[in-house]
């Protein structure tokens, strides 16, 4: 098994083959499963998120009432408006948020590296979908590499918001998503360790807050920011910008950053934005009185 | 490695909000089910740390509950699950305990009725998965990176060769193997982590084989 992203890149160059095949590659050998069944299994997990996607676009809300329709707000404006950041990137943002939304409002959804950072490889998924024209397979690809690195992270790092804070959680989705938007759009390897490291580094200390402890507020937008910062960071990797700091430094750094993160800001809505003014008033409506 | 699979990174499939404190709970809660072997008529849940702090906005509660009724993580079910326990005559309580654990995500369960009872503590460490770390007091070193089988079974001489047999017999192969008992010729537990997901055939015969008292598997 690959135990880095230097490993990752360095198999797939050796043997001329995709990130994503190494990650199917390795499947079959660890589970002693066919590519048929590995391939199937994964193609399901897409057929979850695309019908995650087309609930949260078509209007949800979650039982607190906290989170819901922004998902409709955004693909409405961009009917009627061109967006400033583009269509491509507002498409990316609409559509993390419809699934964090249904997740919110307790849907089904595909967790991707968990179900609070699940928007993020999905929402730039089928964003870039329209950009690209990729084949069923490389959409089903795309979820193999983001496997990839999210499996390097989950070994050597974390992507527990309780025990990393936001960056372990939304901050891997996003390196995730960086990395398998550069292999779609026909980047190498090295070029995706490159999009992961310089999304990842954009999200180091991000604490995780959830206000009155759901999976609402903030995180359905970390995740259109997280999705976003992917695009972006993919658009750099395929420029040829490269990180001065080498991804798996990266990806240790945030582990490290995690570990000294107080407890408060890892899940256990007592501190950041859970622990405003409004936060703790919307804590109180959503339990009548306040968790502590 | 914590993480073997791919499918632990991309995925599971499941009801939302979080894998940790919602797909991670319910498997805890149905480890302790399937450790059972049928439904408990009553369950005292402990919740320590960030479950503690937030379980009810993340649906921790209803989450481990749906484990206990044998619900997987993406079953539709899962948001009734407490009511549909009550309906079913199970007595429930939850804690929120104060004390600081290992993993800020733990989860102390004991189940039971009329007949056994059995405690199990478990952590949720990120993306759905869990892993059990004390059954029925033994400690478990149980990684949660392999699928696993949880024998107890009474501690006498034949016992562990007739579960190895019976996994030979499969072409089953045994990964780390772990054998634990709290006094000579008393209840013992024995822990075989193996490559490849148990079929229910294999857990059956495992099942009616000598000194081996219940059964549980742990998928991947």
């Amino acid at each position: 098994m690959f135990k880095n992203v230097a490993e990752l890149v360095s198999r797939a160059e050796t043997e001329s083959i995709q990130i994503s095949e190494v990650m199917i590659r390795q499947e079959m050998e660890v589970k002693q499963l066919s590519r048929e069944q590995v391939y199937s299994q994964m193609e399901r997990n897409l057929d979850v998120m695309e019908k995650a996607i087309e609930d949260g676009l078509k209007g949800v809300q979650s039982h607190s009432g906290l989170t819901g329709g922004d998902a409709v707000l955004i693909q409405n404006y961009m009917r009627n408006h061109e967006p400033l950041s583009g269509n491509l990137l507002m498409d990316a943002v609409s559509k993390a948020v419809a699934t964090n939304e249904v997740n919110a409002a307790m849907g089904t959804i595909c967790a991707t590296p968990t179900a609070g950072s699940a928007g993020c490889v999905p929402g730039t998924l089928f964003a870039v979908k329209n950009q690209l024209n990729p084949s069923r397979e490389e959409m089903v690809r795309y979820l193999f590499t983001s496997g990839a690195f999210g499996f390097v992270v989950a070994n050597n790092a974390s992507i527990s918001g309780a025990a990393g804070g936001c960056q372990a959680e939304v901050g891997s989705a996003a390196g995730m998503a960086a990395a398998a938007i550069v292999e779609m759009a026909g980047g190498t390897p090295q070029q995706s360790s490159e999009a992961m490291a310089i999304t990842l580094k954009n999200m180091l200390g991000l604490i995780c807050d959830p206000v009155a402890g759901l999976v609402e507020v903030p995180c359905v937008k970390r995740n259109a920011m997280g999705a976003s910062n992917a695009v972006v960071a993919a658009d750099m990797a395929l420029a040829g910008v490269t990180s001065r700091i080498p991804c798996d430094e990266v990806i240790d750094a945030m582990y490290k950053v995690g570990q000294r993160m107080p407890s408060d800001f890892r899940e256990t809505a007592q501190g950041g934005l859970a622990a405003t003014v409004t936060g703790k008033q919307l804590e109180a409506q959503v339990y009548g009185d306040a968790l502590d | 490695m914590k993480y073997r699979s791919v499918f632990d990174i991309i995925g599971p499939v499941m009801i939302g909000p979080s894998s940790s404190h919602t797909a991670g709970a319910a498997r805890i809660g149905r480890a302790a089910r399937h450790l059972f072997g049928r439904q408990p008529e009553y369950a005292h849940i402990h919740l320590y740390g960030s479950f503690a702090q937030t379980y009810k906005g993340h649906g921790t509660d209803v989450a481990i509950i749906g484990g206990l009724l044998d619900y997987d993580t993406d079953d539709t079910r899962m948001r009734s699950s407490i009511e549909t326990a009550k309906e079913l005559g199970m007595i429930i309580q939850f804690y929120e305990e104060q004390a600081q654990m290992d993993h800020p995500n733990t989860a102390r369960i004991v189940i039971g009725d009329k007949k056994a009872e059995l405690e199990l503590v478990g952590i949720s460490i990120g993306g759905g998965k869990a892993e059990v770390t004390k059954l029925n007091g033994f400690e478990l070193r149980l990684s949660g990176s392999h699928p696993a089988i949880l024998l107890i079974h009474d501690d006498r001489y034949g016992a562990i060769a007739s579960a190895t047999t019976i996994l030979a017999s499969h072409e089953i192969n045994i990964g780390r193997m772990e054998v634990s008992r709290k006094a000579e010729g008393e209840q013992a537990l024995m822990v075989i982590e193996v490559d490849q997901n148990i079929e229910d055939t294999v857990l059956n015969e495992l099942e009616r084989a000598d000194h081996i008292t219940q059964v549980a598997r742990i998928s991947d």
